[in-house]
């Protein structure tokens, strides 16, 4: 246990040891150590913010899909609404038309009787005329009967 | 030599002998007289080999390092690398990747490597340095079990210590620290002052050095004990065996514990010289 001049070799290899941790060994070390860190950080980082948009995504889909449900069956609604509507104009509309044509068919009708009424009319006055002219051709005055008898016929 | 040597084959190997041997350092002066001028052969071969192959192993997976996927080897090493950072960033707030966090990944490695080497079979290493450098020749496989190693580390960082201070500081600064603290700056307590920052920085390195030196050197010389056990015979060497794995394992914890106390030290101390009191 004596004190000698391993002393100062020893020394100098310490220091040659330590000269090169630093310069050699320590760098590379520390750099991969820290790129991997912040790459780590920067995944980690990206992975919340994805995890994040997402949640907000899912949300989003979720209002969009119930404001599309409540449009559809607000259009379902209005169609049905719009498609008995429809059915009944037509209804209203195949009625007025039949009672329109039924109207003109009477109309028609009564017409037809009206002139036939006419016909008759005149017809049975000078059938009437010409019946008194025969039987009563002297003592009659044609003309002032023949008055008489048109009227006698309008009151028919 | 001739002498020496002839002297030891004639010597009976006894228990004094045996640990004697083993403790002993494969030392190589430099000139005749010796003395200060000695150089530890096996002591500073072993550090400088395993400073080599740990830094140069950690060198390798870190010249490849990838901040993607990282291989085993990688995650390895950065286990340990984080390890150290997470210890030094809590104790330095500063730029610590500079230079005091390298420090003590250095530190804590090279001295975990030397102090591993007392898991060797002292005798199976006593064995292939015979077989090469003949029947007696010696060698202390455990660097940090050497006062020269320990003390060389714990200076090395005294005089960091010291570089730091003065850079931080200023050299006035640091002067006018010596004196004026702990106690204030009256002039009245200013050799109280510098007598308890001359203590301190003379037990800081003692301490420093000491404890890794104690502990690795009680280790080696109760493995020397347990070995001792085979002399006696067939049971000695049963019981040597259970008893050295049992201390071999225990080891384990000292080994590791001492390198991260020297290294937690080391930080501790450059620390300290970046603040001002």
């Amino acid at each position: 246990m004596n004190i000698n001049f391993t002393l100062i070799a020893q020394a100098i290899a310490f220091a040659v040891l330590i000269w090169f941790t630093v310069k050699f060994v320590w760098p590379p070390l520390l750099n991969a150590i820290e790129t991997r860190q912040k790459e780590i950080a920067d995944g980690l980082a990206a992975a919340s913010e994805g995890r994040n948009s997402l949640e907000v995504a899912a949300k989003k889909s979720e209002v969009t899909l119930n404001e599309a449900k409540q449009r559809a069956s607000e259009i379902i609604g209005q169609a049905e609404k719009r498609g008995s509507q429809i059915v009944e104009e037509a209804k209203g509309a195949a009625k007025t038309e039949g009672d329109r044509i039924l109207a003109g068919a009477k109309a028609e009708i009564e017409q037809e009787v009206n002139r036939a009424k006419e016909g008759l009319r005149a017809q049975v006055s000078a059938l009437a005329i010409a019946g008194a002219e025969k039987i009563l051709r002297k003592e009659i005055d044609g003309k002032a009967h023949s008055d008489m008898l048109s009227k006698l016929a309008a009151e028919l | 030599m001739a002498t020496e040597h002839a002297e030891h084959v004639q010597q009976a190997l006894t228990p004094s002998s045996y640990i004697e041997h083993h403790l002993s350092f494969n030392a190589h002066p430099f000139n005749e007289s010796a003395g200060f001028w000695t150089l530890h052969v096996d002591t500073f071969v072993m550090s400088v080999a395993l400073g080599l192959i740990v830094m140069g192993l950690v060198w390798l997976v870190a010249r490849k390092a990838t901040s993607g996927v990282p291989s085993k080897g990688q995650a390895f090493v950065e286990l340990t690398f984080g390890f150290i950072d997470d210890q030094v960033k809590n104790i330095f707030h500063g730029n610590r990747h500079s230079f005091i966090a390298p420090t003590a990944l250095t530190v804590f490695l090279w001295v975990f490597a030397m102090n591993s080497m007392d898991f060797l079979p002292v005798d199976w290493v006593a064995g292939i340095v015979s077989f090469f450098g003949g029947e007696h020749a010696k060698w202390r496989a455990v660097p940090t079990s050497d006062i020269n190693t320990t003390f060389a580390l714990a200076l090395s960082v005294w005089i960091l210590m010291i570089f730091f201070s003065i850079k931080v500081k200023g050299l006035g600064g640091w002067i006018h620290e010596l004196f004026c603290s702990p106690f204030g700056s009256k002039i009245w307590v200013w050799p109280a002052n510098f007598l308890f920052n001359l203590i301190e920085y003379v037990s800081k390195p003692l301490s420093h050095s000491l404890r890794l030196f104690g502990n690795m050197y009680a280790g080696e010389v109760i493995f020397l004990l347990l070995g001792l056990w085979a002399a006696t015979g067939v049971s000695g060497t049963i019981f040597g065996a259970i008893l050295g794995a049992g201390w071999s394992i225990f080891h384990i914890l000292i080994v590791a514990l001492q390198a991260f106390i020297f290294m937690m030290l080391t930080v501790v101390y450059l620390a300290m010289a970046h603040e001002s009191h």
